[in-house]
């Protein structure tokens, strides 16, 4: 007689074991949120949020906010055109040839890339090589940043951008070019629209990350600078400081001569709400979107 | 007594041709697809394709509109004439022509969008935006596919929320304010019930009037409910073509005749 295990208890031994590693998962989120939080809520005042940093990494951190901030506005200004240029040639232009396999294996190269070596790269060639041309003021800059940046969030633009844009039922192509409409008129009136919202919210979420994240920057943004980039004389080419550098920088730094150890956890907690923020209307689109959609 | 015959021979109307192959060929890669096809469509009659599936009907039609250029392997020989245009002449410009020559799908193909963003679509791609002259489109397209008493108070609500013989009707509609004269059909009906079907038929009969319609069908009681003339075809033949009446009562093909007695397809 074959022996065999009521699979009404399988089922609740299956089951079981899915939520415990479901539960997990929760633990570390939990853990480094909690954490952030008990140590971090204490720096957070009206004058941290809102005063430049002073010696020792005293001070709020102003002026590492609005960096963040701009920065991400500067990637998505450089990554979201030229990403979304290259995924409407792939999904819609490209021919199963060698120079699309030749793109496409350079998007997975270029996703694969360590954020350091980002880092080192839009260093020597964005601050370095390129800023040869500019005065020595201008070579640090938020452009650079934004460069560098942009060039690391490019593959999750592109793969985002041209994942939405294959979504789109080949029909509606048809029936616009069936309309008379050119390709790009097809592109523009029939693709484009229905896929907006998933490539913002790929786009978004892909910059989101990238906004936290220190090595792509560690060689560009400023260590700690008492002001503002500077919009009103040098806009994009000034010096900036930014959250995930001076978080770095203040934690290294902490038992020499920091003067408040919770400081980091104050700066990453800002780090994370700001993060959030940023890729909030990209969690809105999407819940939306499940909802809406129907073909 | 021959002189009698002339005269009422005169008296019926010559059907003007709207479209004519000539030793009409299409391949797709190695596979030929078309076998020297020729046939003449008449003005403002409904044409039937029928035959087996995968004899090339859609094919056929898709020659009409040039939608196969879209499959790159794709290679035409022979003439093919519209309004005595050959459409495959190198310089053809095929916005004219698509926008001549409008196609219905088999699937109700709406795009997820208002009924009145579904209709002005063509135009607003061909760059007309004016709104006074996008309402009264909409207007006139949706009178003519007579939607216009049921949808005229929900202009703006997702054309997805149509039933299918309304979306379908949506996509005719969707046709017209690019003043094609041509319509292509590609099985309409198949995913209609028998209903709807039958009112979708009216329909086509009410715009022949003003259009000329091609319509593939696999529904033979479809062919000849609606259609003058029917084409049988068979891997890739037109085998047959004449009025509808001689071809489902005389067929003068023995493959015909086994297809209409329903011996095979
Ligand atoms: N894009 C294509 N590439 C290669 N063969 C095709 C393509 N489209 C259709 N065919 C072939 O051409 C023949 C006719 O197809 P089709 O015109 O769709 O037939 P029907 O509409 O009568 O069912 C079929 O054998 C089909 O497999
Ligand atoms: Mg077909």
């Amino acid at each position: 007689m074959r022996h065999r295990i009521d699979p009404k208890i399988v089922e609740k031994v299956v089951f079981g074991f899915l939520l415990i590693v479901s539960m997990l998962i929760l633990i570390p989120i939990l853990w480094v949120f909690l954490i952030t939080l008990k140590n971090g809520l204490s720096v957070i005042t009206w004058d941290f949020l809102t005063t430049s940093p002073t010696m020792n990494a005293g001070g709020g951190i102003y002026p590492a906010i609005i960096g963040t901030l701009l920065l991400v506005v500067g990637t998505v200004i450089v990554s979201l055109p030229i990403g979304l240029g290259a995924a409407i040639y792939l999904s819609e232009y490209s021919a199963k040839n060698l120079l699309t396999r030749i793109i496409r294996i350079g998007i997975v190269s270029l996703a694969g890339i360590p954020s350091i070596v980002y880092g080192l790269f839009g260093f020597a060639f964005f601050v370095i090589f390129l800023g040869q041309f500019l005065p020595i003021d201008w070579r640090k800059s938020l452009l650079a940043g934004s460069l560098t940046l942009a060039l690391m969030v490019l593959p999750v633009v592109i793969t985002a951008s041209r994942e939405a844009l294959e979504a789109v039922p080949e029909h509606f192509r048809e029936v616009s070019l069936s309309l008379g409409a050119t390709k790009w008129q097809t592109i523009r009136y029939a693709v484009l629209p229905h896929a907006l919202p998933g490539i913002l919210t790929g786009t978004i979420l892909g910059i989101g990350r990238a906004a936290g994240e220190t090595a792509p920057i560690i060689f560009i943004a400023s260590a700690w600078l008492a002001r503002l980039p500077n919009i009103g004389n040098y806009y994009i080419f000034s010096g900036f400081m930014a959250l995930p550098t001076y978080l770095y920088s203040t934690f290294a730094n902490v038992g020499k001569y920091i003067e408040n150890p919770n400081t980091p956890y104050g700066i990453a907690l800002v780090l994370m709400i700001l993060v959030f923020i940023i890729t909030l209307p990209a969690i809105l689109i999407r819940a939306k979107l499940r909802r809406g959609r129907k073909w | 007594m021959d002189k009698y015959l002339m005269d009422t021979a005169a008296l019926e109307p010559v059907a003007q041709i709207k479209i004519k192959t000539t030793n009409l060929d299409l391949f797709y890669g190695d596979f030929q697809a078309l076998i020297n096809v020729n046939m003449e469509i008449a003005a403002n009659k409904i044409t039937a394709l029928i035959g087996p599936s995968g004899c090339g009907k859609s094919t056929l039609l898709r020659v009409f509109n040039r939608m196969n250029d879209l499959i790159e392997e794709c290679q035409v020989t022979g003439t093919v004439l519209i309004d005595d245009q050959d459409i495959y002449l190198p310089g053809t410009d095929l916005i004219d022509l698509r926008k001549k020559v409008g196609m219905v799908f088999q699937r109700p193909n709406p795009f997820p969008l208002s009924i009145y963003e579904n209709i002005v679509f063509g135009l607003k791609v061909h760059g007309l935006a004016r709104k006074s002259e996008l309402d009264y489109h909409v207007e006139q397209s949706l009178k003519e596919v007579m939607l216009w008493d049921k949808l005229k108070d929900k202009l703006h609500r997702n054309a997805l929320s149509l039933t299918l013989e309304q979306q379908q009707r949506l996509c005719i509609a969707r046709l017209l304010p690019v003043k094609p004269d041509i319509i292509l059909m590609d099985e309409p009906c198949s995913s209609l019930d028998p209903v709807s079907t039958q009112r979708v038929e009216e329909l086509m009969k009410v715009l022949k009037e003003e259009y000329t319609i091609v319509i593939v069908t696999h529904n033979m009681a479809q062919a000849a409910r609606v259609s003058e003339e029917a084409g049988f075809m068979l891997l890739g033949q037109l085998v047959e073509f004449g009025r509808t009446s001689q071809i489902f009562t005389t067929p003068k093909d023995k493959r015909t005749e086994d297809y209409i007695t329903g011996r095979y397809g």
